[in-house]
């Protein structure tokens, strides 16, 4: 049973390693991780740190080699809608509608056609595409692309939401937009978020946690809790301070690395 | 070419113009070579290729009759409906074997193991090698050409689906089962429509080849087909019969053609490619 106590995913002693041309890669190394029901946690580190392996194991999509990835204190399996995912090249399926791909996992999952319906109404007037519902993808922006991909996660039911640089590709204007959207409905509904970045300012602006990650091996290096109040202004002295505070630990892994 | 000057005195003509444009380009060169073709032959005394007037005469004997009052005459409708018949037919067994062959052979490693080298070896054989062995097996006649026809739409069917299925987006199918749809549901709600547009140019292509392969498929000893009075006019040294089947099978597979990419704009509205 869902308990408030218990962390909604954990991972304990996490090692993934890779085989590559005859080489073998440490993609992850001994992982400790904890994220509570309703957290927005903020993975952040360079490339190589093993984030996005991180949470494909959350997702399911890899097993680690070592240790064991939880949920509800049950061992994470497979995919499965109760972990939605949001790719950063938006995943969506290109011969289905706005609506279509919103209603792909309750249709697939056998729901009711009534049921589908009023549910799709719903997220689409979420993320505000009631004027796109009937478009395909390739008719979309990237922005609106991957609000799509968002609903179609919260559509199926997802209790977290594991999002993998969901923003990288997007422009700075629609980023910001979604940005705050995302805050929104995480606030609106109650959501779990882990969310995968390089960039240190969206990490703090998002984030009640920030797990700061480092590469060769890719390990946890250190966690950051961000106490500023929401809503967050990127130009306030105490959000300067951290974002100083978070370069430097990213920055001395990359010295350290280089001697 | 001097569109400039017009514009502005007479803009509608303009317009008339530019919507003509490309029907005008595309007689321009066949145009051409029925003057060319005309001047070459028209007049001669001993030409084997007759004019281009001559073939037009024998089209329309051939269509109406009333001209020739011979053995072709008002016989286009019977021809043109036999290998229509056996084109769609051949084509029609050959999508029922291809398409659930290729999705099985590009989707589960052990059909593809056991049948694709074999298909891979049987592959370059060209149609007009089978002739023999398809007389052999199925006999002179009808059923012998619907096997070639068969055989010509096969494997561009066959190909293109097993392309299809296999390049699906990886990402596709991790989009599917972390939204809860799994095992083979992936199939018909994932692999079937990301293949789609694969399938569909296979389909094409394999029509298209259907009709190339007709003449072949109707030199089984069949008395009806455009293939088949081709083959007998060659014979009665009647040339410009022999044209007349060839610019039937070139119009009805254009034709053909036309209206396969017309469902296949329709239905895939979706891909970027096709719309």
């Amino acid at each position: 049973m869902p308990d408030t106590a218990n962390p909604i995913v954990e991972l304990l002693g996490v090692s993934k390693q890779f085989e590559l041309q005859g080489q073998r890669i440490d993609a992850l190394r001994d992982a400790h991780l904890r994220v509570k029901k309703g957290e927005f946690v903020c993975l952040i580190g360079a490339s190589g740190c093993g984030k996005s392996t991180l949470l494909r194991i959350v997702a399911g999509f890899e097993a680690p080699t070592r240790g064991k990835a939880l949920m509800w204190s049950m061992p994470i399996t497979g995919p499965g809608p109760e972990r939605g995912m949001v790719f950063q090249d938006y995943g969506l399926f290109p011969w289905l509608t706005v609506r279509g791909n919103i209603g792909f996992g309750p249709a697939a999952r056998g729901r009711p056609a009534a049921e589908v319906r009023d549910t799709v109404e719903r997220f689409i007037t979420l993320v505000g595409l009631q004027r796109f519902a009937d478009a395909y993808p390739h008719q979309l922006s990237g922005g609106m692309k991957q609000r799509v991909a968002i609903a179609r996660v919260l559509a199926n039911d997802a209790e977290i939401v594991l999002m993998d640089e969901p923003f990288g590709a997007l422009d700075a204007m629609t980023r910001e937009r979604l940005q705050d959207e995302l805050l929104e409905i995480w606030q609106r509904t109650g959501l779990t978020v882990l969310f995968v970045t390089h960039s240190i300012e969206e990490a703090i602006f998002l984030g009640d946690r920030i797990v700061v990650m480092s590469p060769g091996p890719g390990r946890i290096e250190t966690e950051i809790a961000v106490e500023l109040p929401r809503p967050r202004a990127v130009v306030a002295a105490d959000f300067n301070d951290l974002r100083r505070d978070l370069s430097q630990r990213l920055h001395s892994h990359h010295s350290r690395k280089a001697a | 070419m001097t569109a400039a000057p017009a514009v502005a005195t007479a803009p509608q003509s303009v317009a008339f113009f530019s919507r003509l444009r490309n029907p005008l380009l595309a007689v321009l060169f066949p145009g051409a070579v029925l003057v060319i073709w005309h001047f070459a032959t028209y007049g001669q005394k001993f030409t084997l290729i007759p004019p281009p007037s001559d073939v037009g005469v024998a089209l329309w004997d051939l269509a109406f009759g009333g001209i020739n009052d011979d053995a072709y005459s008002r016989t286009l409708h019977i021809h043109l409906l036999a290998s229509l018949s056996r084109v769609y037919g051949g084509f029609a067994i050959a999508l029922a074997v291809a398409l659930p062959l290729g999705l099985l052979i590009g989707r589960i490693a052990l059909v593809r193991q056991v049948l694709d080298p074999t298909l891979q070896v049987l592959r370059p054989i060209p149609v007009t090698a089978w002739l023999p062995l398809a007389m052999i097996m199925f006999g002179l006649g009808p059923r012998s050409a619907f096997f070639l026809v068969c055989l010509g739409a096969f494997y561009p069917i066959l190909i293109n689906t097993i392309f299809g299925v296999r390049t699906v987006d990886a990402r596709l199918f991790e989009a599917a089962s972390m939204l809860g749809c799994t095992g083979t549901a992936q199939f018909f709600r994932v692999v079937l429509p990301a293949s789609l547009p694969a399938i569909f140019t296979g389909l094409r292509l394999g029509l298209g080849f259907a009709w190339v392969v007709i003449v072949v498929g109707e030199m089984t000893g069949v008395q009806t087909g455009l293939g088949a009075i081709i083959m007998e006019a060659r014979q009665l040294s009647r040339t410009e019969i022999v044209i007349c089947g060839m610019i039937v099978i070139g119009v009805a597979g254009f034709i053909s053609d036309r209206l396969v990419m017309l469902i296949g704009k329709r239905l895939l509205r979706w891909s970027p490619n096709f719309a």
